[in-house]
């Protein structure tokens, strides 16, 4: 076990856990957009950062990357600390100013969208933290979507923006996007996303259309299920 | 070649060479690094060939690394006078072979002419140029062709590699790096020694060596050069530091819009491999690194180190965060040294002079020579090799020969879009890695960019972020969103549109951006911003203020106009420009319509008078 110091408390926690698990632990509240149990870290978004002092050195950390360390001084609401955290939601306010998820984050932080910044019309909710990238390619395992480009360019979605062949329609990018920006549509045997429609399987025993039938297929061949089985919905197998 | 069975073998080989070798047998090498081939040197030297066939004279034209007087280029030095020539044109080759070559007689008006004394140089030495230059790691340069391992163990290569595999244990080797201060040449300026130190203790293998050549700081082409022109002393630097290290493989990532540098490594790697010095059991010893080459896409960002391993890995080239170090877990999360191409070039000298000697270069905390790339409004565009600590106002006007037409100095960029602008008054101040910091810059690479004083401190600082944003990864929220804003604010201060509190907003804005990106392009994306609004404050309040660009750039705030006592109405104006802005009758004074002007600057670039006038 290691000891840490975080915003005053004495805080104990396994070696390997990073100190926003250290601080959550504790009762600390550290904001996040990009950090989701289910997939990798990738410490993009920025707002988890915290500053550590360790000897006679302080620097800012990703807390979300950071592990805990014996002896750690963690201050997590610093005013260097701060300054990035309402940096990065007035910039995020500004790329995309239809999100709800963030118009209440800066609410709750206390940051207004800057007035010198023109807002983007483009950008849709994307902050580009890569989420529906990595559970695609580590939860799903077929990494339909990626970035392309560089920089300010950057965007997500299927190569060459071109209907994805080996998107499955399994929505786990809609489950893990942090501000909502993936549409999904399901209406009826139909499941619109990334420019694709899938057909959906209706249950066997209930008749509800429950799952896109290359989900399953997937599933199936993955799993050496055999396809019947499969065709039953979670809530009448 | 032959394979070297071991080191005694070396030393044989590189005996015969020598004897084989007559230096005083007439020849002629011609610089063939990237800048004299843009003036057409390969053509002067397939003409100086023919000539000298057809003039029955058997003397050899060899083609060699990078010289680094550019501005005068293509460069010809005739053996074993070392008569010095530069700007030789085809219609010369024929007087350099019967004249020169023939007789030994010196055609004046090819050797360099001093502009201050107006005296002609005779040889490379004695070109002010290089007299100050202390050229430890370019200096065989001139004499080698880069694609002949011949001729670089005819100059003792190999010996440091030797040295330490038949005398040296890997503690040893690191011990000497550490006493000899080597930091690293790419900008970090860490301490190789404590780097490969580390690295040796760190547990895992395989380990891995790199070659950090993806030099992409604008107008910087040292790291290209020394690929170009010496590419053993990289790889000889590179195979000694990885059997310190306990390394068995290695890479060089080079950019692949360097061909000619790829070209060379590609050769020198194969050569090395044939002859023993690198793959399976180096000189016969169990020592066994293999090195490869991995070009990379021209992304500016896969300079830094993590990102470089992701694009190694075949990846994305973006940044991770690096709270376990490389040395511990980097490509492919094993052990990972990885150091500039300089600084690899460093340590075949340090173990031949010795840490001692090699450490007598230099300031208390920065050894040895640094490689800078001199360009800009500089007279001497050039890559110049000069001990640490020497001043800025040294390198600019010894060197450099100072600003051309007669201009002002106004200020110096070093370290690339991640450094600063350094102004007149700190032009005294000795070049090493700490004093640059000091004063806001950072050493980085080796870029030196001059500015005179038609340059815009304004318009330089949006140039640099227009680059960074280019350049920006996009993963972090401060770097690639924080970074455009500063630009967009910049960009509004050039047109006019500046608002009253954005200095202190993009001051503001750079704490942020510093603190809060994840790798060292967003941390130090702001220098260029906060140093030149550190030195150059006035010229932001004239623009927002009093809506002038000081230095005649901004396009939105400057008019042209005609200064009726010089012009003597030539008329060069109005057929230059390009909207016909620019009109009059001959002979008498002309005048330029505002309205329909464009600031394109062809009528000043055109006007032998001076005619016009920037306001």
């Amino acid at each position: 076990m290691v000891n840490l110091i975080i915003d005053g408390k004495n805080v104990t926690a396994q070696k390997d856990t990073m100190v926003l698990e250290a601080a959550r632990s504790a009762g600390v509240n550290i904001p996040t957009l990009c950090a989701h149990e289910a997939i990798s870290r990738s410490g993009s978004c920025r707002l988890c950062v915290v500053e550590v002092k360790k000897g006679n050195r302080t620097r800012i950390v990703t807390s979300c990357l950071y592990p805990v360390e014996e002896g750690l001084i963690v201050d997590t609401r610093s005013e260097r600390v701060q300054n990035v955290r309402r940096l990065v939601l007035e910039l995020l306010l500004a790329r995309c100013p239809k999100s709800e998820v963030l118009q209440k984050l800066a609410a709750d932080l206390g940051v207004d969208p800057h007035p010198r910044f023109v807002p983007d019309t483009d950008k849709g909710k994307c902050i580009l933290c890569r989420s529906c990238v990595r559970v695609c390619e580590e939860v799903v395992g077929v990494s339909a979507i990626g970035m392309s480009s560089r920089g300010s360019h950057k965007t997500v979605g299927p190569p060459f923006k071109e209907a994805s062949s080996v998107c499955i329609g399994c929505g786990a990018c809609v489950y893990v996007c942090p501000t909502g920006h993936i549409v999904m549509q399901s209406t009826g045997d139909k499941r619109k996303i990334w420019r694709r429609t899938f057909k959906m399987q209706a249950c066997e025993k209930c008749g509800k259309y429950f799952a896109p039938v290359d989900q399953l297929k997937f599933i199936s061949k993955k799993t050496g299920t055999p396809y019947k089985e499969l065709a039953v919905c979670t809530e009448c197998r | 070649m032959k394979k070297i069975a071991n080191a005694l073998d070396l030393r044989r080989v590189q005996e015969d060479l020598k004897k084989n070798f007559d230096p005083n047998k007439k020849m002629v090498t011609i610089c063939a690094g990237t800048g004299c081939r843009g003036y057409g040197c390969i053509k002067v030297k397939e003409e100086l060939e023919a000539e000298l066939q057809k003039q029955h004279m058997d003397v050899e034209v060899r083609a060699t690394g990078c010289f680094g007087f550019c501005e005068k280029g293509p460069l010809v030095v005739v053996h074993p006078e070392k008569i010095f020539y530069q700007q030789v044109k085809i219609k010369d080759v024929p007087d350099i072979v019967s004249k020169t070559v023939g007789s030994g007689e010196v055609l004046e008006k090819l050797l360099y002419r001093d502009p201050y004394t107006k005296e002609t140089v005779l040889k490379e030495e004695e070109v002010p140029f290089y007299k100050k230059q202390h050229r430890l790691v370019f200096g065989q340069n001139g004499m080698i062709d880069p694609t002949r391992i011949e001729d670089y163990l005819i100059i003792g290569g190999y010996s440091a590699l030797a040295k330490v595999l038949t005398g040296m244990t890997p503690e040893g080797v690191i011990s000497e790096v550490k006493k000899a201060g080597l930091r690293g040449r790419g900008g970090g300026g860490f301490s190789a020694g404590v780097k490969w130190e580390s690295c040796r203790r760190a547990h895992g293998s395989p380990k891995y060596v790199i070659g950090n050549g993806d030099e992409g700081d604008p107008g910087a082409y040292m790291d290209r050069s020394l690929m170009e022109g010496n590419p053993h002393s990289v790889l000889e630097g590179m195979i000694i530091g990885a059997y310190a290290i306990g390394a068995s493989e290695g890479y060089i990532y080079v950019r692949n819009e360097y061909p000619l540098a790829v070209l060379h490594l590609t050769l020198a790697i194969a050569a090395a491999k044939e002859a023993g010095l690198l793959g399976k059991n180096i000189l016969g010893t169990d020592f066994s690194f293999d090195i490869h080459i991995n070009k990379g896409g021209g992304a500016f960002v896969c300079g830094e180190s993590s990102a470089l391993f992701a694009s190694i890995e075949g990846r994305a080239g973006e940044p991770r965060a690096k709270y376990i170090h490389a040395v511990e877990k980097g490509l492919w999360d094993k052990p990972t040294c990885l150091n500039n191409v300089e600084t690899w070039a460093n340590v075949p000298i340090i173990i031949n002079q010795g840490a001692e000697a090699y450490a007598s270069v230099g300031t208390e905390r920065s050894k040895g020579t640094k490689i800078f790339s001199l360009v800009g409004k500089i007279n001497n565009t050039g890559l110049v090799e000069v001990p640490m600590g020497i001043t800025l106002r040294e390198i600019v006007y010894d060197m450099g020969g100072g600003i051309p037409n007669g201009r002002k100095f106004k200020a110096v960029q070093t370290g690339g879009p991640s450094g600063g602008c350094i102004p007149e008054r700190l032009l005294d101040l000795p070049v090493d890695f700490d004093k640059l910091t000091e004063v806001g810059s950072m050493m980085g690479s080796g870029g030196m960019i001059v500015m005179d004083d038609r340059s815009c401190m304004v318009d330089v600082a949006k140039y640099f972020l227009a680059f960074l944003q280019e350049e920006s990864c996009g993963k972090c929220v401060p770097c690639r969103e924080g970074v455009r804003r500063m630009r967009e604010i910049l960009e509004d201060i050039c047109a006019g549109r500046g608002k009253e509190g954005d200095v202190e907003l993009l001051e503001h804005l750079s704490t942020g951006v510093a603190d809060g990106s994840l790798c060292a392009l967003g941390g130090s994306a702001p220098n260029p911003v906060l140093s030149t609004i550190r030195y150059f404050r006035d010229e932001y309040d004239a623009h927002i203020r009093d809506h002038r660009c000081p230095a005649g750039v901004c396009k939105a705030l400057i008019t042209y106009s005609v200064n009726a006592e010089k012009c003597t109405g030539c008329g060069l104006c109005v057929k230059v420009c390009p909207v016909q802005a620019a009109t009059g009758e001959k002979k008498k004074p002309h005048s330029i319509n505002n309205d329909l002007c464009t600031r394109c600057g062809a009528c000043i670039e055109s006007c032998k008078f001076d005619a016009i006038t920037v306001e």
